[in-house]
């Protein structure tokens, strides 16, 4: 919402100075946006006058001239604008100028080997307007050597601020003046006063009545309208147009910018029909569907059944509340208008604009609510400005249907100031504020919130607006209060497991990455696709709602690698996405990793670069399990990790037979070149979600002495298939004695010769503890024989 | 009468002399061996009557003694020598280069969500959740956001074509606020809880990411008002910057979930190029920057969440992590968060065992 100084001081007596204003303006909840004067920017230019133009004695199209600006001398100017003749009265630019349209500093040049001086400006050159249609011409009266910006009335700040969307009363300039004049910044003047009326009651007419007509109540509650007949529809006032130039708005003709300034003025949107253009009743309806409507921004909108329009006999020329059509619009040729202010329901009008996404300063005051009790104050006020700019001849004022003034009354307390605001404001001051604000407060505070603050809905509103105006720099801190003792663990099981595994990979040597939780859907679709894909997502790359944390760090991977990188350990802690079987969100919390390049570079000692091997990502796996209380050691090592994994050296990490803890592997060779990865990727997943919450026990341990007898170590190695797994061979190794083996751990593995053909040699080494005495042969003997027993059960073969 | 001093002298010239173990050997078989001169020696004193043995006795034993003792520190010597010889052949370029570890690295991000964990913990507020694919009524319409309502269309909000089985659109949150909802629901009151999070708007340009970070604040209780917000909000930044300076400025501004409404400034100084949190924006060489947004709870919200707004109310606050991080690290690029760059995270990340702590520091 823009305007400027003096535009606010038309409804604002103050004596407070710009800064104190735009201070304010934000302490209350009007947040400036930006102060702009535009007149600091052609300060030097001047009013002069062209006291003799002759031809140029080089060049046809230039003229030469002598221009006084108020200076002893007259400065030699070259100028090639058609308009520049001797007596014209113009703005000038002497050298060292800085010219803000044409972006550069003046200085004196020859030009066609004549000396000039500085140059007479057209508008756009003073970025003032758009013209460049020649030099600016002054009126006659306009004094040599006066700041062209005085003389203009330029000097006048434009203030900017956001109007938040629960304030439609400041969607107007009189609504941010009575705002700070609540606050104190000075005193309201009177309406009729500022727009120079006697009162604001409506202007009686000739007798006849428009021809409007109300069929959707629901869409347009109330709909006023005025005829003025043998109007001239020229430029707006000099005053108008500069207000409406200074905030950005292009002054059209006197009808159109009397509607946009007193939208702008009031926050009362307006529309102006040329009468010659219209067919019969003009009546408020529901558009009917595949209805199409030229608007006037020059688009073409398809209209649906549930839109409110305004349309005559023959077709519809408004769109209610948000844009006028072009059909209707006043030309300068109008003589006859009908000036509709009407009450457009707020939901309608959102929906409706939200549907055709389009946006409008009436559409913005509408969809926030416009003040209904202002019906007629708006049609007199409009109509008062077109029979005095325009001339004509008024009818009287039609009335069609209600606007919904209905406030309600609420049972405030002054206390809650202090006790929901936190600010202790005396009552006689509360209630100061709330009449400034234009509430009425009786006497044991029923208070009623005045028409155009559709806002006030609840007393913590009322509570608002008093702490707004006393200001937020006047409340005090007041401490929590706080549990005594010290402060009691809050995080939950997840929370923790999340934490940990978060710390563990990064002491592992993973970096934690953040990606995208949206993928391509080609990335998706490599993890089995996605369940939930984007609507209306910002590109094709951030659609589907990720099922695996891999692809965002494969991709994060290959960056890595494009940017020169030789060893990338990534990880990242996030959801992958899925979707209930009642259609709501099923998020779980993973945590991926993604290892490729070296493992170790090229060293002194150790020679040749490694690469990652699928053993050095279940390392990381099980510490990480390990970390977040799974024991990993006793978890199953099973199949099934899928089908973007290597299908040979890949497994799943189950408590049980069905419960996937964790999956990890060598990607599959077509998921890596898929993300442009060349060489070896080990891949991860540990399904957090998936770790069960420990309960919390006692902080007591089991009892433990260590043992007073030293433990012994025996080494076996097994012959068994090429294909069993070395896991279950230990597993098996392992349990054999359960009282006497405390640890099984295999240190070798061999192939070849000597072995046989599809047999494989396993070496374990066993520790054996004692409790009560030292192991004698016969018991070594005893535990040894069932070991090898139990290597028997998998085909095991004690090897020689 | 042998002479004993001779007998002395020629071992303890020729264990002198001994060039290594193997002579030194061989020197204590001849004197002390069991042919050995002394011992032979030692073994005519049994012969000898108690006169003769009173004289001779101790000078035999002397001399056994003091061959004994110079083999004893001959070996030592010997030894020592050995050892340092062996050792002068062993020494290493310690300036060489151990074998390379993997440093690893925690983000930024998760790393200002563990601080603002604990920040919270010690004001009694624990760490709640929800999902991030939402249903409107949780994102919206629970807050007191209508279909229609203005600030609806604010929210650049990304959507599903599915609905819930309720019939609600799905989107995914474009704040953390429905996590309010979530809570109250859940827990009832009184309730205190943070709710970090990530967050989603189809916005996309230099300071804006369809994904971001938000922490959610809520207190609900009896007699809660805006003081306590201004209180809290000032605590926690003044421990997660850890500086005693932190000012605030609170204007009055509107959600549709709070009412009152603030947002919250804090003040800050220019120094060198980038903004240093602390002082009061009003100060010169200050400014004020936007870091939150908060409220007393709206009573529509309170009762979407099935309390009695008579009764119970609260204040709510929402922020950017991201931000957040980056005031106080210095980052000046957001989009950097979401990269993954390895270079980025070694120079921004943090150590595993850099955990925040009340103890040892909040900044660790």
């Amino acid at each position: 919402m823009k305007f400027t100084f003096n535009w606010l001081k038309t409804h604002l007596d103050t004596d407070a100075s710009l800064s104190e204003i735009t201070e304010k303006l934000t302490a209350i909840g009007l947040e400036l946006e930006g102060i702009e004067n535009p007149a600091d920017a052609i300060r030097p230019f001047r009013v002069a006058q062209i006291l003799e133009a002759g031809p140029h004695p080089n060049a046809d199209k230039l003229q030469l001239l002598k221009v006084a600006d108020g200076s002893a001398e007259p400065w030699q100017v070259v100028c090639g604008a058609p308009n520049a003749r001797a007596g014209l009265k113009g703005v000038f630019a002497p050298p060292g100028t800085y010219v803000p349209g044409l972006d550069f500093t003046l200085k004196a040049a020859k030009i066609r080997d004549v000396e000039s001086f500085g140059m007479m400006c057209a508008e756009d050159e003073l970025g003032i307007g758009e013209s460049h249609d020649g030099i600016i011409e002054l009126p006659d009266d306009a004094p040599v050597g006066q700041s062209y910006a005085d003389y203009a009335g330029l000097d006048d700040p434009v203030i900017e601020v956001s109007v938040t969307p629960d304030r439609a009363d400041c969607m107007g300039v009189r609504g941010i003046a009575r705002d700070l004049a609540a606050a104190g910044m000075g005193t309201l003047r009177p309406l009729a006063e500022v727009y120079g009326m006697v009162s604001l009651t409506p202007i009686v007419g000739d007798g006849s009545l428009p021809n409007i007509a109300i069929a959707d109540h629901e869409g347009c509650p109330a709909f006023f309208a005025q005829n003025i007949t043998g109007v001239t529809n020229g430029a707006a006032p000099n005053w108008m147009a500069k207000r409406l130039t200074a905030i950005g708005q292009n002054p059209i003709s006197m009808l159109v910018d009397i509607t946009n300034y007193v939208s702008v003025d009031l926050g009362r949107p307006l529309h102006v029909y040329d009468r010659a253009k219209l067919t019969g009743t003009l009546t408020a309806r529901k558009a009917a569907a595949g209805e199409e409507v030229l608007a006037l921004n020059g688009k073409t909108y398809a209209l649906t059944d549930t839109m409110t329009v305004i349309a005559d006999a023959a077709q519809v020329h408004d769109i209610g509340g948000v844009m006028g059509g072009e059909h209707s619009g006043v030309a300068e040729t109008t003589t006859d208008v009908l000036i509709e202010c009407a009450y457009f329901d707020p939901a309608s009008i959102a929906r409706t604009g939200q549907a055709l996404q389009l946006t409008s300063d009436a559409r913005q005051r509408f969809e926030r609510g416009v003040d209904p009790a202002f019906l007629d104050d708006g049609l007199a006020i409009a109509t008062h400005l077109v029979l005095t700019h325009c001339g004509g001849v008024a009818s009287d004022v039609r009335r069609e249907g209600v606007a919904p003034v209905e406030q309600p009354t609420f049972a405030y307390d002054p206390a809650l100031c202090a006790s929901q605001g936190g600010i202790e404001v005396p009552a006689d001051e509360q209630r100061r504020i709330l009449n400034a604000l234009g509430f009425t407060a009786t006497a044991d505070w029923q208070v009623t919130p005045p028409t155009w603050r559709r806002d006030v809905l609840f007393v913590q509103d009322i509570v608002g607006d008093i702490v707004r105006m006393v200001g937020l720099d006047k409340l005090p801190s007041a401490p929590l209060p706080r549990v005594p003792g010290v402060a009691k663990p809050t995080a939950t099981p997840i929370q923790l497991i999340e934490r940990k595994a978060r710390r563990a990979a990064a002491a592992c040597g993973l970096n934690e990455a953040v990606n995208w939780s949206f993928l391509p859907q080609k990335d998706a679709e490599a993890f089995g696709g996605g369940d939930w894909s984007l609507a209306n997502p910002i590109s094709e790359d951030l659609k589907v709602m990720r099922p695996s944390l891999l692809a965002g760090l494969l991709s994060a991977a290959k960056r890595n690698r494009s940017r020169g990188a030789q060893s990338i350990r990534l990880f990242e802690i996030g959801r992958r996405y899925f979707k209930s079987a009642d259609g709501s969100s099923d998020e779980r919390l993973t945590l991926g990793i993604v290892l490729t390049g070296e493992k170790t570079p090229r060293d002194w000692q150790a020679g040749k670069s490694t690469n990652f091997t699928p053993f050095d990502i279940k390392g990381d796996v099980m510490a990480i399990c390990d970390a977040i209380g799974l024991d990993a050691a006793k978890l199953m090592t099973l199949g099934d990790a899928g089908e973007h994994f290597h299908p040979g050296q890949s497994a799943t990490l189950r408590q049980g037979p069905q419960k996937v803890v964790a999956a990890f592997g060598a990607l599959h060779p077509v998921t890596a070149k898929a993300f442009g990865l060349k060489g070896a990727v080990m891949a991860a997943e540990i399904y957090l979600d998936a770790v069960p919450a420990k309960r919390t026990a006692s902080p007591i341990r089991a009892a433990y002495a260590p043992p007073s007898l030293q433990s012994v170590t025996r080494d076996f190695a097994f012959v068994v298939d090429a294909s069993l797994a070395a896991g279950d061979l230990l597993r098996a190794v392992a349990g054999a004695d359960k009282a006497n083996i405390v640890a099984a751990r295999l240190f070798d593995r061999f192939t070849g010769e000597g072995v046989g053909q599809g047999k494989q040699s396993l070496a374990i080494e066993i520790t054996l503890q004692p409790t009560e005495k030292s192991y004698t042969d016969d018991d070594l003997a005893a535990i040894s024989a069932k070991v090898v027993a139990a290597a028997a059960k998998l085909g095991g073969e004690l090897r020689a | 009468m042998t002479d004993m001093t001779e007998i002395t002298g020629r071992y303890l010239a020729q264990i002198d002399a001994a060039a290594d173990l193997d002579a030194l050997e061989g020197v204590r078989l001849a004197a002390l061996g069991k042919q050995g001169e002394i011992a032979l020696l030692l073994k005519t004193l049994g012969k000898m009557t108690a006169e003769e043995r009173a004289t001779a006795g101790p000078a035999i034993n002397g001399a056994r003694e003091a061959v004994a003792n110079a083999i004893t520190a001959k070996k030592a010597a010997l030894e020592t020598a050995t050892i340092n010889a062996q050792l002068a052949t062993e020494t290493l370029d310690m300036t060489l280069p151990p074998p390379p570890r993997a440093a690893g690295s925690i983000h930024p991000v998760s790393q200002v969500m563990d601080e603002l964990s604990e920040i919270f913990a010690d004001l009694g507020f624990s760490v709640a959740d929800g999902p991030e694919i939402e249903d409107d009524w949780h994102n919206f319409t629970a807050l007191n956001i209508p279909e229609t309502h203005p600030a609806r269309a604010m929210h650049d909000t990304f959507y599903f074509a599915e609905k819930d089985s309720q019939g609600r659109d799905m989107l995914l949150r474009t704040h953390t606020s429905p996590v309010q909802i979530r809570a109250m629901v859940a827990q009832g009151a009184p309730i205190r809880i943070i709710a970090p999070g990530r967050t989603y708007r189809s916005d996309s340009d230099a300071t804006h990411t369809p994904m971001f970070h938000q922490v959610e604040g809520l207190v609900i209780d009896k007699g809660i008002h805006m003081g306590h917000l201004k209180w809290t909000l000032e605590t926690f930044l003044s421990a997660y910057f850890e500086r005693d300076d932190i000012t605030l400025r609170m204007r009055p501004s509107y959600f549709p979930f709070t009412e009152p409404s603030a947002e919250v400034d804090v003040g800050y100084k220019q120094e060198k190029g980038r903004r240093v949190i602390g002082g009061s924006g009003d100060d010169a060489g200050h400014g004020w920057m936007e870091v939150l947004g908060s409220g007393m709870v709206h009573p529509k919200v309170i009762a979407a969440a099935g309390l009695d707004p008579d009764e119970w109310q609260g204040f709510a606050f929402g922020c950017g992590i991201d931000r957040l991080a980056m005031l106080k690290y210095g980052m000046d690029d957001l989009r950097a968060f979401f990269d993954g760059d390895l270079r980025w995270m070694k120079h921004y990340g943090f150590n595993a065992l850099q955990m925040p702590t009340l103890s040892g520091g909040i900044s660790a």
